[in-house]
């Protein structure tokens, strides 16, 4: 990967509230267009560096760069350059499918001519053609999500941070999202991504398993389960967080 | 133990349940499998007497939902999809505020809930909303469980939990099962579903299926395969394309599939050969409960 | 139940925001109000009409001028210029002497003392017009220790612009109105709707615990809060304002917890309908706080308001609170100058309290 552009470049990133440590020297490095599975248990340090890394909070210590600019003096430039999206934050329920990437668009000062030629081609490839006038409320959650996706992707960032994106939703629709993910990073964007479902840590390139604030495995998930002699990444997890 | 017969409920144009059946027996684990969205959380509501259903009849221990709803009340330990406790109250006076609640005392039981809140007890000056996501869990559970109810109702208890912690619940829940408490209990992972003694596959409202999980798999109609190569992504496009496939879902860093017609694996090999692809193996998979879930799902449909 | 009320004490202790309106709200209010009021009073300006112009009559203006109270902008010596001076904005009272002040003084024939307030600020002149009327009353004693009478100089006040007299008096019992109704209503309006918002309702209904208990358990511990609340503020009053308390402490006491308890009941009443703490508080402030503050007299004179308001002023709890206080603590009223007043409060409590356990929902909507 040393080859390839760096889209998140981590050394010794450490956050600590009081004398709590939340976030205990992570180093790591990102790919452009890599999909990097960021793992880790509840209460491990994994929401906490996702905020830092998107510049909405700021590290005790450390250099990091992400898409290039600094997090300490830069944070508004990585916020134009990056897609957010998590399980909570969703769209706007009572505007509309369009009025929604029209907004999104616009926040991210898109010309109205891309915002209607990008919109347009989310919703044909969402098959939501027809529902643009829907509200966003009427839709189903897996729907909800694969559009949250296109959206947090609509100003081309070159990363995009998922958090828990496929929580409770249905197994094909589930499997669709990933195939939007394959396709955003097909796009050359790098895909940032935590999941409690194990079989969708097999399908990163890379993963990254936090426990306790410490990155404590960072590999292939084929190379993991050599390493860790499992099966799957489900037991991997299970074997490095218990 | 709980018995629902016909029961449909909609919001306004929504359809959540529609015509839902089935029984559970005297202390046993039954899981409600399904997405978000499938109405499960409707139906609990329903089961644990706060949401009257527009159709059917159902009860619980015997006594009606609608009728006996007072008596469901106080038999029942219930506890909601999402992290229902006080946040500014400390994890022991959360529990010894049910313990009263349900006129009992926190000694009364605590063999019930001795494995469970051990865990908890480091914790128990802390406020219940400065928790990690497993310990809430842990201290929710407990405090549905501090009245020695006869059942348990656990919607989604496991959603957004991590994996590990997930699994200390499962084996939390087969304790409580061995002391003699009938469990409900839904969940969006099918993985889950093993766990189950047995389990109803829900989704847009209806019961797709209802056995043991091994019925359940053992009812899958095609022969499954689990296909994979050394570059999944291309794989899967290339699987999607192969005309003689039925479906085609990533399974981790396989791909499970189906014909439809009659399986023909040599065909198939030098297809992903022709197509570049390197260390294929094409090999006869058990189908699990997602496959099951997903096929219900596209019959459904 | 007592597990219920310890758990709501627990929330009300742990949430500075609770705290905050609990108890530095109505403090901050009333001394603000007091604040507002010793100021002015320091530097009123104030202008004076001898008619007389005699030795005794100088030795009374020396007297009002040295008091500390007022400052002394003009000296009129004809009846236009009164109303010139008001105008101007520079003066809040105007002292005319009436003539032959000392003869009449000393013959004890009725000398005469009008005192002329701007009353388009009613407490600053009403506040004028007692101290004026103190000042004068111990001239009068100092100068004439022997007389029994008291009222030798006939003092007269007369408010220009606002003909009603509306003293501090009407404003103590409005703010005490104001106060309870918002702790009480407000907060348990809000506390049941946090219930609401993180799912504990949802596991309280499908508990054994009866509609009434859960409210009994919400409620008492706000009326015990807002009782402390009442105390306070009375004493607070007592001594910022030296409101009075002519008639009885415990009937007061008695009086305010009943309309601490039908504010309650409203509390009750607006969670029913309201999902989140925001809309509970919004509810709150427009359903309760304005037509308290508008109609209920505590601003503007019933009296003066268009008929239909006055209509509905008639179901604002707080105007017949209003009224009730005043009874007491200016009047010295007994309970049965009120009880007419206090029955209409008793039956919308009773009403209110129906209405809202009827409301309150044995199950998710």
């Amino acid at each position: 990967m040393n080859d390839k552009q760096i889209a998140i470049k981590s050394e010794n990133l450490v956050k600590k509230f009081g004398n709590f440590v939340a976030n205990d020297h992570l180093t790591f490095e990102v790919a452009q267009g890599e999909i990097f599975g960021f793992l880790g248990a509840n209460g491990a340090g994994k929401t906490t560096a996702i905020k830092i890394l998107c510049g909405i909070s700021k590290p005790t210590s450390g250099n990091i760069r992400v898409a290039g600019f600094d997090v300490y003096t830069e944070n508004e430039k990585i916020k134009k350059n990056i897609g957010y999206m998590s399980q909570r934050f969703s769209l706007y329920e009572e505007l509309s499918i369009w009025e929604n990437l029209r907004f999104y668009g616009g926040i991210y000062g898109l010309s109205a001519k891309t915002i209607r030629e990008r919109s347009e081609a989310v919703l044909k490839r969402l098959g939501l053609e027809d529902q643009r006038n829907a509200h966003v409320r009427s839709l189903p959650l897996g729907w909800k999500q694969k559009l949250a996706f296109s959206v947090a992707i609509l100003h081309r960032p070159g990363i995009v941070f998922l958090d828990e994106p496929t929580g409770g939703v249905d197994p094909i629709t589930r499997r669709q999202f990933w195939d939007l993910i394959y396709e955003a990073a097909a796009d050359g964007i790098t895909v940032f991504v935590t999941t409690h479902y194990m079989d969708e840590a097999e399908y990163c390139q890379r993963v990254s398993i936090m426990v306790d604030g410490r990155i404590v495995a960072l590999d292939k998930p084929t190379a993991l389960k050599n390493t860790y002699s499992c099966k799957s990444m489900e037991e991997v997890f299970l074997k490095l967080a218990r | 133990m709980i018995e629902v017969e016909g029961i449909s409920k909609t919001y306004g144009k929504v359809l959540a349940l529609d015509d839902i059946h089935f029984n559970t027996k005297k202390g046993e684990l039954f899981g409600l499998i399904g997405p978000d969205g499938a109405g499960k959380t409707s139906l609990f509501r329903i089961l644990t007497s706060l949401l009257l259903p527009d159709k059917g009849r159902a009860s619980v221990a015997g006594f009606d939902v609608v009728k006996d709803y007072k008596k469901i009340r106080s038999i029942i330990g219930y506890m909601p999809g999402r992290f229902s406790l006080y946040p500014d109250l400390s994890v022991e006076e959360n529990l010894q505020f049910f313990a009263k609640v349900f006129k009992t005392s926190i000694e009364e039981n605590y063999h019930l809930i001795k494995d469970i809140y051990q865990m908890l007890e480091p914790f128990k000056k802390r406020p219940a909303g400065k928790l990690s996501g497993g310990m809430k869990q842990k201290l929710a559970l407990s405090c549905a469980l501090i009245h020695k109810p006869e059942v348990l109702f656990l919607d989604e208890p496991t959603t957004g939990v991590d994996a590990v912690s997930r699994k200390e619940f499962w084996e939390m829940l087969a304790k409580l099962k061995e002391q003699g408490i009938s469990i409900l209990v839904s969940t969006p992972y099918m993985d889950e579903a093993a766990m189950c003694e047995r389990i109803a596959l829900i989704q847009n409202g209806r019961i797709m299926d209802i056995n043991t999980p091994f019925g359940i798999t053992q009812a899958f109609p095609d022969e499954l395969f689990s296909v994979s190569s050394d570059n999944i992504i291309h794989l899967v496009k290339d699987l999607r394309e192969y005309q003689e496939l039925k479906t085609a879902y990533t399974f981790g860093s396989n791909i499970h599939i189906t014909f439809k017609n009659l399986p023909d694996i040599t065909t198939l090999q030098t297809y992903l050969e022709k197509s570049g692809h390197s260390n294929i193996k094409i090999i006869p998979e058990n189908a699990g409960i997602e496959d099951c879930f997903m096929n219900l799902m596209q019959n459904q449909a | 139940m007592e597990a219920f009320i310890k758990k709501e004490f627990f929330h009300i202790f742990r949430d500075v925001r609770s705290m905050m309106i609990l108890f530095g709200m109505p403090i901050v209010q009333l001394l603000v109000f007091g604040f507002a009021i010793s100021t002015e009073l320091n530097n009123a300006g104030i202008a004076i009409y001898d008619q007389s112009r005699d030795p005794m009559s100088k030795q009374l203006v020396q007297k009002i001028v040295s008091s500390g109270y007022f400052e002394l902008q003009q000296v009129f010596s004809t009846n236009a210029e009164i109303e010139a001076g008001f105008k101007s904005g520079k003066i809040k009272a105007a002292i005319v002497i009436g003539k032959d002040f000392e003869k009449h003084f000393i013959q004890q024939d009725g000398a005469q003392i009008q005192i002329i307030a701007d009353a388009s600020d009613p407490n600053t002149a009403s506040i004028i017009s007692n101290y004026l009327q103190g000042i004068t009353r111990a001239f009068q004693a100092e100068k004439l220790p022997n007389l029994k009478l008291p009222v030798e100089i006939k003092t007269e006040s007369r408010l220009l612009y606002n003909p009603e007299m509306r003293s501090v008096f009407m404003f103590v019992p409005g703010t005490i109105a104001i106060i309870l109704m918002l702790v009480s209503a407000m907060m348990t309006s809000i506390s049941i709707a946090r219930e609401k918002e993180t799912g504990t309702m949802e596991i309280l209904l499908a508990s054994p615990l009866k509609p009434w208990q859960i409210i009994l358990g919400k409620v008492t511990p706000y009326v015990i809060l807002s009782f402390i609340n009442a105390m306070t503020i009375v004493v607070v009053a007592w001594l910022v304002f030296e409101m009075p308390i002519k008639g009885s402490f415990l009937l007061l006491m008695g009086e305010a917890i009943l309309f601490i308890v039908m504010s309650l009941t409203l509390g009750i009443l607006i969670s029913t309908v309201s999902p989140t703490q925001q809309v509970a508080m919004l509810l709150s402030m427009f359903a309760l706080m304005l037509p308290t503050i508008l109609l209920s007299g505590f601003i503007f004179p019933i009296e003066n308001m268009p008929v239909v308001l006055q209509g509905i002023s008639n179901i604002m709890p707080s105007r017949w609170f209003i009224i009730i206080m005043k009874s007491i603590m200016v009047k010295g009223s007994g309970f049965m100058y009120v009880w007419k007043e206090t029955l209409i409060i008793l039956g919308m409590t009773v009403f209110f309290g129906i209405l809202s356990i009827k409301k309150f929902k044995i199950r998710l909507s």
